[in-house]
């Protein structure tokens, strides 16, 4: 399942999943508190340099963050030509209004997104879902049942790709692809839940075969626990965070959404 | 938890089943008592409750809202759904049972349920991967395994647990013949290790025969019929058994159906040349292939699992576009539609290649078994009195009259391969392209589909067949061609090109 294999190089791989997940919250908490250009451009930077060191495939990064790239300069265009008014109007046409202040409002929005999505993805692609897993059980301390259970799931995705397709290719050698696309696809779908539903039923047997949720402990074939790397990456998580922060209250463009 | 260890006992007495929602008990009055080491064949018709009984013992029934429950089932005196890890359970379908993404962590998984200490759970893994032969680094990814390889995977999960009984449920019924060996011998070498005791349940005798020391028969009804010996059980109810359609040595006759004959004036339909095939563009290549089917043949087309069969059956059935090279449709076939089949609309190619998949389930559209028939003759635009005849002929001729009303996918497994089979030849294709027909058939589906398909064959239609089955192309009098080995292939890496080897003709048919 391309979907979900993980890139598995560089120094990030060795970082726990969870400290992953608490650096991109954390980080992104503090970019959302405030819209302004400043602390989301020394954010990007910050991360630019830390990706660097990141080494990871330059081609997979492109590939992954690509939908983000393009959205966040569209998402600052929209702003720049409907964002609220303010300071001088440069160009005015029906509801548009370019001003001083849809541009600042529009270059933040588009760092922001950037600011925020670049290191999420970059830390996402880089997580395994079965370390995931044991971190989430072992560390955060979710319930097991739950979280194999969610993981065990996620493997039969690529299986729902390969029973959609032949679904659809039986369609078309039924004779019965030619028109109708919507009832097609709603008749198909409903096929793929049973389909679904089968196949789920199958796997919870045969993990249930294996001793999955018997009474009496469990234990872990694989330790997940913090390590002094992993509380490193959250630290820069921080820094980044705090520099931003500073810097834009430094010079005063600090902007508190919630104020 | 259950700390016992070593063979284990199986005790019933009036045990039986009834699933919830069912007015038949799927299993009556087994009476049964299997000693610590035991290896049975447990034998029995589709549908008489093999599969129910071998849940029953891994204590994966359920409870009382799965179904109802009378006598007592015991192993080594305790209930079996309170003993988990006393059992392990493989079940027939190989993707249907891998959990994890990671070979290593695969085998694991039931010695941490089981609350076994980490350390010794490692231990264990690499001894029971070492037990089924699979030599694959801890983090070789689950999904690149083969169907065999998936198999011999869940034997070693089982293994790592340390069961003291085995139950293997059809085991080796998706796998090719290769894959067969891989995992009989897998048990072989684990029984012989461990001296568990051993319940495996098969349609094909001759694969465990020379494994068990036992044999338990159960009839239609799901009560047991015969038990012994092999050699005394196998002869003695013969004819009990071949009517159950279990696969005894000589259970089918493998005397070519009909009187074939390609005569020198039967037309060329279609002909792929340096036909190599991809499921999309990136991903693995079969092939090359050059092939040539004329009407009033059969063809049947081999290889291992992998090697792109399925994915050829897709592309002569004008469904996915080649890969490279082509897929050309003479005159005689296509009519006033284009050479090249992929072109061709849906309702066009109702009348010209009929395409029967392997999993039946994909195939049904329709809410009875009557309206699934009438689906291709009513996408042809006929007649109502026209589809209701041929819809009723259907019916009688492959034995599906009785469901007519049934919902499709609650047929058995043998229904619901003479149903897909059906709805191909409702509107008389001249090519009928079939993915392993005989996959998991007992022996008396087998025999059905065999005369069927050799009768449309001396009708003059072209049947062609992809199947890892060694007795079809004999029964059928096929042509058989074999695909050129797969190569090794990578998730993320486009194939590059076809491979150098032709498909060579292995045996030449029809003369």
């Amino acid at each position: 399942m391309t979907v979900l294999s993980a890139v598995r190089v560089g120094p990030l791989a060795r970082v726990n999943p969870v400290a992953k997940l608490a650096t991109v919250l954390t980080t992104s908490v503090v970019l959302i508190a405030t819209i302004d250009w400043v602390s989301a451009a020394v954010a990007l930077a910050l991360e630019c340099v830390l990706l660097l060191a990141a080494r990871l495939p330059l081609g997979v990064v492109v590939r992954r963050t690509l939908p983000l790239v393009i959205a966040a300069p569209l998402a600052g265009i929209t702003t720049v030509l409907y964002g609220q008014t303010s300071g001088h109007t440069y160009w005015q046409w029906w509801l548009v209004e370019v001003s001083d202040g849809s541009i600042s409002l529009g270059l933040a929005t588009a760092l922001r997104i950037l600011a925020i999505g670049v290191p999420a993805i970059v830390l996402f692609i880089t997580i395994d879902p079965t370390d995931l897993a044991d971190g989430l059980a072992q560390i955060v301390r979710l319930p097991a049942r739950f979280v194999i259970g969610a993981l065990a799931g996620l493997r039969l995705v690529g299986l729902f790709v390969e029973d959609w397709r032949a679904l659809e290719l039986s369609r078309r050698a039924r004779g019965v692809a030619d028109g109708g696309a919507a009832r097609r696809t709603v008749g198909q779908t409903f096929a793929l839940l049973v389909l679904s539903i089968r196949r789920g039923s199958k796997l919870a047997t045969a993990m249930e075969a294996r001793g999955f949720g018997a009474d009496g402990p469990r234990t872990w074939a694989r330790h997940s626990q913090l390590a002094a790397r992993d509380w490193g990456v959250f630290g820069l998580g921080i820094v980044v965070a705090a520099v931003s922060v500073a810097v834009s209250v430094a010079t005063g463009s600090w902007n508190f959404v919630f104020a | 938890m259950s700390s016992a260890s070593g063979p284990c006992a199986i005790r019933a007495s009036g045990w039986g089943w009834r699933h919830a929602g069912r007015a038949r008990w799927a299993l009556t009055d087994i009476e049964l008592s299997v000693e610590p080491g035991e290896r049975v064949l447990l034998l029995g018709a589709s549908g008489s409750g093999k599969s129910t009984l071998l849940s029953a013992f891994a204590g994966v029934l359920g409870g009382d809202e799965e179904g109802e429950e009378r006598g007592t089932l015991s192993l080594d005196g305790t209930d079996p759904s309170r003993q988990r890890g006393r059992s392990g359970l493989l079940m027939q379908d190989p993707d249907a049972q891998v959990v994890l993404a990671r070979v290593g962590d695969d085998v694991a998984f039931g010695c941490e349920n089981l609350g076994v200490p980490r350390q010794e759970i490692w231990s264990r893994v690499r001894h029971a991967l070492d037990a089924v032969g699979l030599d694959l680094p801890l983090d070789h990814p689950t999904e690149a395994l083969s169907g065999g390889q998936k198999q011999r995977l869940a034997l070693a999960g089982i293994l790592a647990m340390r069961p003291g009984l085995l139950l293997l449920d059809e085991p080796t019924a998706n796998l090719d013949p290769d894959g067969v060996i891989e995992v009989r011998d897998a048990v072989a070498a684990v029984l012989a290790d461990t001296g568990a005791t051993l319940v495996v349940v098969e349609h094909r005798v001759d694969v465990w025969r020379d494994l068990v020391d036992r044999v338990i028969v159960l009839d239609d009804d799901g009560a047991v019929l015969a038990d012994g010996a092999p050699a005394i059980v196998l002869a003695d109810s013969d004819s009990a058994l071949r009517q159950a359609g279990v696969w005894i040595p000589g259970a089918v006759s493998i005397e070519p159906a009909g009187e074939h004959r390609r005569s020198a004036d039967a037309e060329l339909l279609i002909e792929a040349q340096a036909l190599t095939v991809a499921r999309r563009r990136s991903t693995f290549v079969g092939g090359p292939v050059d092939l040539a089917v004329y009407e009033r043949s059969a063809t049947v087309v081999t290889g291992a699992n992998g090697s792109g069969k399925s994915t050829l059956a897709l592309t002569l059935g004008g469904l996915i576009p080649e890969h490279a090279g082509t897929v050309h449709a003479r005159a005689a076939l296509r009519g006033d539609a284009s050479p090249s089949p992929i072109r061709w609309r849906s309702r066009q190619l109702l009348t010209r290649i009929g395409s029967v998949f392997q999993s039946p389930e994909h195939q049904f559209i329709a809410q009875t078994v009557r309206a699934e028939l009438a689906v291709g003759p009513r996408a042809l635009r006929l007649g109502p009195v026209e589809v209701a005849r041929r819809v009723d002929e259907l019916l009688v001729r492959l034995r599906l009259d009785a469901l007519a009303d049934a919902n499709p996918y609650t047929l058995s497994g043998g229904q619901k391969r003479r149903l897909s089979v059906a709805t191909a030849l409702a509107t008389r294709p001249k090519m009928l392209v079939l993915d392993e027909p005989t996959f998991g058939q007992d022996a008396n589906t087998w025999r059905e589909l065999v005369e069927i398909l050799g009768e449309l064959r001396d009708a003059g239609h072209a049947i062609v067949a992809v199947s890892h089955d060694a007795l079809l192309a004999p029964a059928l009098n096929a042509t058989e061609w074999s695909m050129p080995r797969a190569r090794a292939y990578d998730h993320d890496d486009a194939a590059t090109g076809p491979d150098a080897l032709a498909a060579r003709v292995v045996r030449g048919g029809g003369r």
